[in-house]
């Protein structure tokens, strides 16, 4: 799924790297808990959270993933903007709640990264 | 490679802001050694929940990376309180992190299984008081 087909779907608001919406992603994973997220790996997936700390940002950047959305309406802040930049990480807002938003790819065909190393 | 490549840190306890810069920097430095993308992110990872842990349990401590020909060794040294039980601290879901060292997303009890998930072997050695020194390899 092209990055700007989850723009579109979630109604959300692009932060950063806009030059990287036409890339693929492969697989999502929702959760506010970090190291939740670190026990799966996937290349080229999107993290849907709500916790808007750098560590998100570090989180990603470990696990090679190449979009961040927010959702729940939180914004990240600038320094976390930036490091997103020098990772090439995209970065979208949206007002959906996690449930909905990750229903919403999930129907629309991106499936979840429940796969161990 | 004959020699290893040694990369050294100091990991600050203060700042969990900061927290993963060192796992940050050797990504970097394996990529530039042009090490195959899974094991920099097995590497990176592992680290990285390390250098976490180290923050939230033991007011930071050191960082020391080597690269061989064979493998990755990761060895994270702190001077915190020591593991009293390491066989429980291996279990998923374990954690003694606080209610607020968990809204910022971490204290899931994933670290240390996240640590043994993604390495090949990994030792602790750990004294109550005197702190803990993790070692970790991946095998190249």
């Amino acid at each position: 799924m092209k990055m700007s087909t989850i723009r579109d779907l979630l109604g959300a608001e692009v932060l950063c790297c806009e030059e990287n919406l036409d890339h693929d992603v492969f697989s999502a994973c929702g959760s506010d808990m970090m190291s939740d997220v670190l026990m799966y790996v996937k290349d080229q997936a999107v993290l849907l959270t709500g916790l808007t700390n750098p560590q998100v940002i570090r989180t990603a950047e470990m696990m090679d993933m190449r979009c961040i959305v927010f959702v729940r309406s939180k914004r990240p802040n600038e320094m976390m903007i930036s490091m997103a930049e020098d990772d090439g990480i995209v970065m979208m807002a949206t007002t959906m709640r996690m449930y909905d938003a990750c229903g919403t790819l999930y129907t629309n065909g991106l499936i979840g990264t429940a796969a161990h190393v | 490679m004959s020699d290893a490549l040694v990369f050294h840190f100091d990991v600050d306890g203060e700042n969990f802001t900061s927290a993963g810069q060192a796992s940050t920097q050797v990504k970097k430095n394996l990529r530039q050694l042009g090490l195959p993308p899974d094991i920099i992110r097995r590497v990176s990872i592992a680290m990285y929940e390390g250098e976490i842990n180290m923050v939230i349990h033991a007011d930071g401590g050191t960082a020391d990376v080597s690269v061989t020909e064979d493998c990755v060794e990761i060895v994270l040294k702190d001077s915190g309180p020591g593991i009293p039980n390491v066989e429980q601290a291996m279990q998923e879901g374990f954690s003694t992190a606080t209610d607020s060292i968990r809204s910022l997303g971490f204290g899931a009890g994933m670290g240390l299984p996240n640590m043994k998930r993604y390495t090949d072997s990994m030792e602790i050695d750990t004294e109550i008081g005197v702190g803990t020194t993790i070692t970790m390899r991946v095998n190249l």
